[in-house]
């Protein structure tokens, strides 16, 4: 095992109770990216992850692809279809994880639906995760009146299950809110990700409902792609998402992706300052 | 039982957008299934609009032929639309309508379920678009001109496999984006909880006329009940008033395609594995690391990866058997019916007539079979034709394996 998984261990065993994912929160706004592993193929998923890390990004998202992922728009639909058609699979993430973990130990989190873990098996899946060294887990199709399929699995092994909060959570908010950890990943807009011009919904009654029971830092994620939309963000919770905006560069870009994302990347982070 | 679940199946695994709408629909709908004033309305238009009860037909050619058990024919058919997909329909959208919605979606796959939704938006003046998969639209043109005659939208679903399993991805998506006006009226016993219910509810109807129709008949209730199986709403609709009747045996039929030892079929039962998928635990088609599998089916209809969580029970506790019917045997069958009874079924029912083909001579002649004849197949007769002149080719060409 290599130096940065074991430091990395010692901190994933929670010092002071806060999870790696919640320290990425602390004294600062935090930027998260997103990308879908294996496009375009294992080897550039390690490199832009490094990229992303290097850009000042404080966590990544990592895609577990899916055949069907029904919370996602078709930029990242067609992400994951790329990478499948290229037999990728969840040995490969893991593979993936294994060699960016060489190189840094920024927080990592996967994103990915429940039925791919739900097969790989859930012990399986979480004690991998913490050998490899993923913090966070964020699973779309898993909502809180589920979750006890994997919570104490996750618990086990360290690994922060990312509760999601919608603009039509309303009633539902304050229980949600009580039981998270690592971060509330917090919707920002009715449907799927995907670019959006402008986010209708008031997030800031949301965000305080949140503040009224729980501390866990709040990050925005669906529709955010410009340094604009980031500030703002910044200004009223602890985090920004991007996701799409990211996939795009790297469709646009394939293998020659390394430098746009490092320019998009800390221009989005600097927004958040 | 845990509520929403049947045994471990079902659930409710669905984006957190998705949660309180679910948590009110089934508020709503508890609501409404002992309100006796909906009750009644619903019965109205069942009878009224949809023409119910449907007949309980005596299948007497079929039945000589076969030289064993008397076969009954629950003819779905004859129902408005065309088949049983209007009895949920109508359900559904009257409860959209009593929860203030003005907009329902929907999925199809062969088109029928599209259709029926496509009518009961009219009838009941509500917008309305429907998501086909594109390979689906072509299949089934026909169905497509019909529902855009009736003021549907519909929209050709081009992700994935371009098939019912991506039009269902496709309406989830848009219903996340819309959910405040919009119901999402969902085609068969699956997706996450209180569909399976609902859906299930609105489809008991053809079990209680069975039982009423075939004890005033016969005086006795059958030996067996033949449906076919996609997501399960005609089984299940055909089954539940005998789930406990432990003699009469339930069986379901799920789309064989080419033979379950090939890769082109929709077996989720006889070859698909537990997961968790559309909403719902139950039993899907998978590949490697619990992708959703591409299926096949000659019939659009059946042609979907999973089956709804009730039937995963129901096979567990073995109350329901579940067999493959092959695209050779269904088209058989699909030939037989109209041959001997004069009557064109919809290629989905006719993997039920195969089944009954079957096991009618191996039992006796006071056994009783009632096969649910889902759907008309005026949809069918063009493909099937074209199916038929292929195997016809493929004869001619030596080496060519049919």
């Amino acid at each position: 095992m290599n130096n940065y998984t074991n430091e990395a261990n010692k901190i994933n065993n929670k010092t002071n109770n806060i999870s790696k994912i919640t320290k990425a929160f602390q004294n600062k706004k935090a930027f998260i990216g997103f990308l879908t592993a294996g496009d375009p193929n294992k080897e550039k998923t390690v490199e832009y992850v490094l990229a992303m890390a290097e850009a000042g990004a404080d966590i990544v998202e990592i895609g577990i692809p899916f055949s069907d992922p029904i919370a996602e728009g078709p930029v990242i639909q067609e992400a994951n279809t790329r990478a499948l058609s290229k037999n990728l699979n969840t040995d490969d993430v893991f593979d993936i994880v294994k060699e960016i973990r060489k190189k840094t130990d920024i927080p990592l989190a996967f994103l990915t639906y429940i039925n791919p873990i739900f097969y790989y098996g859930y012990e399986r899946f979480f004690k991998k995760c913490k050998e490899v060294d993923v913090n966070g887990i964020i699973i779309p199709d898993l909502p809180f009146e589920e979750k006890n399929e994997i919570k104490e699995i996750t618990e086990k092994y360290y690994v922060d299950l990312i509760s999601l909060i919608a603009p039509t959570s309303k009633d539902r908010i304050k229980m949600i809110a009580k039981e998270s950890t690592g971060f509330i990943y917090l919707v920002s807009s009715m449907g799927v990700t995907g670019m959006r011009n402008k986010i209708k919904t008031d997030l800031k009654e949301i965000i305080s409902e949140i503040r009224g029971v729980s501390n866990t830092p709040i990050a925005v994620g669906f529709g955010i792609n410009t340094p604009e939309q980031v500030k703002k963000i910044s200004q009223i919770s602890e985090g920004a998402i991007v996701g799409s905006a990211i996939v795009k560069i790297i469709a646009e870009h394939g293998v020659n992706a390394k430098k746009p994302i490092i320019d998009y990347v800390s221009k989005m982070k600097k927004a958040t300052k | 039982m845990k509520k929403g679940r049947f045994g471990k199946y079902g659930g409710q695994y669905i984006p957190e957008t998705l949660m309180n709408e679910l948590i009110k629909l089934e508020k709503e709908y508890e609501y409404y299934k002992n309100n006796e004033e909906f009750q009644e309305e619903l019965d109205i238009l069942l009878k009224e609009y949809a023409g119910r009860p449907s007949l309980l037909y005596f299948a007497k050619r079929m039945t000589e032929d076969l030289g064993g058990a008397k076969i009954y024919l629950k003819r779905e058919d004859l129902n408005h639309t065309g088949s049983h997909k209007i009895n949920n329909v109508l359900g559904q959208i009257l409860l959209a309508k009593k929860i203030g919605k003005t907009r329902v979606i929907a999925e199809t796959g062969a088109g029928q379920h599209g259709v029926a939704t496509a009518t009961g938006a009219a009838f009941l003046d509500m917008e309305c678009e429907i998501f086909m998969g594109e390979e689906d639209t072509i299949r089934q043109a026909l169905n497509v001109y019909r529902m855009e005659l009736l003021g549907a939208k519909v929209n050709s679903v081009k992700s994935g496999t371009k098939t019912l399993k991506d039009a269902v991805n496709e309406t989830m998506r848009e219903w996340t984006n819309r959910v405040h006006d919009t119901h999402y009226v969902l085609g068969s016993v699956m997706g996450p909880h209180p569909f399976p219910m609902i859906v299930r509810d609105f489809q008991t109807v053809i079990s209680k006329e069975i039982k009423n129709e075939i004890l005033e008949i016969e005086g006795k209730l059958p030996t067996a009940i033949v449906a076919c199986v996609g997501g399960g709403s005609n089984a299940i609709g055909s089954f539940y008033s005998f789930i406990e009747d432990k003699n009469v045996r339930l069986i379901g039929c799920e789309a064989g395609g080419k033979g379950i030892e090939t890769d082109y079929h929709a077996a989720s039962i006889s070859k698909g594995e537990i997961g968790i998928f559309h909403g719902m635990k139950s039993y899907f088609c998978q590949g490697d690391y619990g992708q959703i599998a591409p299926v096949y089916s000659i019939s659009a209809g059946l042609d979907y990866p999973g089956i709804g969580p009730e039937h995963a029970y129901l096979n567990d506790i073995k109350r329901a058997e579940y067999y493959p019917i092959t695209d050779d045997e269904a088209v058989e069958g699909f030939e037989y019916v109209a041959k001997l009874e004069g009557i064109i079924c919809a290629i989905e029912s006719a993997h039920a007539i195969a089944q009954a083909i079957k096991m009618a001579p191996l039992m006796k002649k006071d056994d009783i079979i009632v096969v649910c004849l889902s759907g008309r197949g005026d949809k069918d007769v063009e493909s099937i034709k074209n199916y038929k002149q292929q195997k016809k080719q493929d004869k001619k060409i030596p080496g060519v394996r049919v």
